[in-house]
């Protein structure tokens, strides 16, 4: 699941170099969404994710829109500041009693857990959910970004901008897709995130897009298959703390991690490193 | 001599205000709730400060100055619940020695904090170094969280209580003015000038003969100094500390203030500490108690408004005249 939100932060990363720090509540509205259409309106699986997913996309091409697409060409940090600027204004306005409400909200289970012992391991049909859809999406994202026309305009995008433009490439319009793509799948990962662990908040975005991020860095940002190595290790390792250390330690014992990658290979474990040019 | 003549002048002012609110605070005409916020501002544009010489000035992109701040808090705090107790009269000399001692105690950790994670962490390029140190501050908060693990009197994730309120006006006042001036005087003089270089193109410096790597570390260290010492003052001002007050969220109000001043601006780091502690909580008063939840609402929306209007912040390269350079003056 930290695999979905690390690959919209490694796609966005990639293609304009900003970390997008409102990604992690892009997937908080896609996991509220999930709960109004489960709730309200009991809505069918598919239709679930498939609203959550477009109502994420949507929000993020908004922002980019509005806050991002006028700093392009401003300081990096300029974008950097606009984009926790966003972040907070997405959870203490979602957190106003008119829109979401502050409190934390049970989601509802859209199905019965149903445990399966395979060769001695208890697998949920929760976790064969989570498994299927990430590959699934993993699948799908490997084929837009290898294998279509607009999957080719975003790697010539991040491999130069201005190249890119001047051979004809639709820079804003492939900028806008990445990001609706990145925020597809991160509200992909909110309807799982809420089906996993079934409570809700407009403030549970914080932690797992920082996690997310972090694996994103961990496997080398910029590659997708580095996103979702980082964030296996990741998971890994908060697992294994929370059950051989303490779960007090649970927040910190990642950063540990990704700090002494960093210092061991400082572009990420797949990432490719770059030579200063003069 | 020149130097004393200097360091009267450019004290006076400062020393007039501090005495005419400290005046107009005994004598029942400022609330005293304002009293404690103006404190609050001096705190946070000392912290400030030493972020904008990290940033602003050298170029190291740091998202850990809340942890480098809370390290001096618990440090000062600690010193004096130790050597004071609870309740300690900042006008007994004694009392204030130690105070001062607590709180230089807790720039230096602080700073040799800050060196220890720099030597390593230092080597990495921008965003990087801001993933790490931000990984850091997390990491920082947890062991707060823990800190009573190994020091009950820390309090871990229950907050630490029994801090002697030291911080006065005269205190939070002659800290800014020492931030303000030793900044200043660091950043117009040769090793300034070497931190600029590098901020402006780091092979560039290291072809002319600047050791990068040993500026970044001492413009690292001393910007996390500032963050200590502003910790001991704002641990000694609120007489309690919790960990959530030293998290990564208030790294980026830290970065919100520098960005918003303009980086390498000290003008604009001060105007904007002010203007953002006195606008947070003139917001609160000024609410209706039934909108408060709106203050949040409204100030990233006022951030992102700026930040699109003036992307090199609120006073781009202009300074007040006495942080000028006398070079250029």
């Amino acid at each position: 699941m930290y695999a979905l939100i690390a690959l919209g932060y490694t796609m966005v990363y990639g293609i304009v170099r900003l970390i997008n720090f409102a990604h992690g509540d892009v997937f908080m509205v896609g996991a509220f969404l999930a709960f109004y259409s489960v709730e309200k309106y009991h809505l069918p699986l598919p239709a679930v994710f498939a609203i959550a997913a477009g109502g994420a996309a949507f929000l993020a091409i908004v922002i980019e829109r509005m806050a991002y697409r006028p700093l392009r060409n401003a300081p990096k940090i300029a974008s950097l500041i606009t984009a926790i600027g966003v972040s907070l204004f997405l959870e203490y306005f979602t957190a106003l009693h008119q829109v979401f409400g502050p409190n934390y909200y049970a989601f509802p289970r859209p199905f019965q857990v149903v445990s399966l012992e395979i060769g001695g391991i208890t697998v949920t049909n929760i976790q064969g959910i989570i498994l299927v859809a990430t590959l699934a999406s993993l699948g799908a994202l490997q084929y837009i970004v290898y294998r279509t026309k607009v999957g080719r305009g975003m790697r010539a995008v991040s491999h130069d901008v201005d190249t890119a433009g001047l051979m004809g490439v639709n820079v804003n319009a492939v900028i806008s897709f990445t990001f609706g793509l990145g925020a597809a799948l991160a509200g992909v990962g909110g309807v799982l995130y809420g089906i996993a662990y079934p409570q809700i908040n407009t403030f549970m975005g914080v932690m797992p897009g920082l996690k997310a991020f972090t694996a994103a860095v961990l496997g080398g940002i910029g590659s997708i298959p580095g996103a979702v190595l980082g964030a296996l290790i990741m998971g890994q390792s908060e697992t294994m703390t929370t059950a051989y250390l303490s779960s007090t330690y649970r927040d910190g014992i990642a950063f540990v991690l990704l700090i002494a990658v960093l210092l061991w290979k400082p572009t990420g474990i797949l990432g490719k490193a770059r030579t200063e040019k003069v | 001599m020149p130097f004393m003549k200097n360091l009267a002048k450019a004290i006076l002012p400062f020393a007039v205000l501090s005495g005419l609110l400290q005046f107009l605070s005994a004598r029942d005409i400022l609330n005293p709730y304002w009293v404690q916020i103006f404190q609050l501002a001096c705190v946070v544009a000392i912290s400030a400060l030493g972020l904008n010489l990290i940033y602003g000035f050298t170029g190291l992109f740091s998202l850990g100055h809340a942890a480098f701040y809370g390290v001096g808090a618990y440090t000062a705090a600690l010193l004096t619940k130790l050597y004071v107790g609870a309740y300690g009269d900042e006008a007994v000399f004694a009392t204030g020695a130690v105070f001062l001692g607590s709180l230089l105690a807790g720039g230096f950790a602080a700073a040799l904090l800050a060196c220890i994670v720099g030597l390593p962490t230092l080597r990495l390029t921008s965003d990087y170094l801001g993933i790490a140190t931000l990984g850091f501050g997390v990491i920082m908060k947890v062991l707060f969280d823990n800190a009573d693990s190994f020091l009950p009197q820390l309090g871990g994730a229950r907050g630490m209580t029994g801090i002697a309120r030291l911080t006065g006006i005269p205190w939070a006042v002659a800290g800014l003015v020492a931030a303000i001036l030793v900044i200043r005087n660091l950043v117009h003089s040769t090793y300034g000038r070497a931190l600029v270089a590098i901020r402006e193109d780091e092979v560039a410096a290291a072809s002319i003969g600047i050791d990068t790597f040993r500026y970044k570390v001492i413009g690292f260290t001393t910007g996390c100094a500032f963050a200590g010492v502003a910790g001991g003052l704002y641990a000694h001002l609120y007489t309690f500390l919790h960990p959530s007050t030293f998290d990564f969220l208030k790294s980026f109000d830290v970065l919100m203030i520098v960005v918003l001043g303009g980086l390498g601006n000290l003008t604009g780091t001060l105007v904007a500490s002010f203007a953002w502690v006195f606008l947070l909580e003139g917001m609160r008063v000024a609410l209706p108690p039934e909108y408060i939840e709106f203050r949040w609402v409204l100030i990233p929306l006022l951030l992102i408004v700026t930040m699109l209007v003036r992307p090199r912040g609120l006073f781009g390269v202009r300074e007040f005249p006495f942080l000028r350079s006398k070079v250029y003056r």
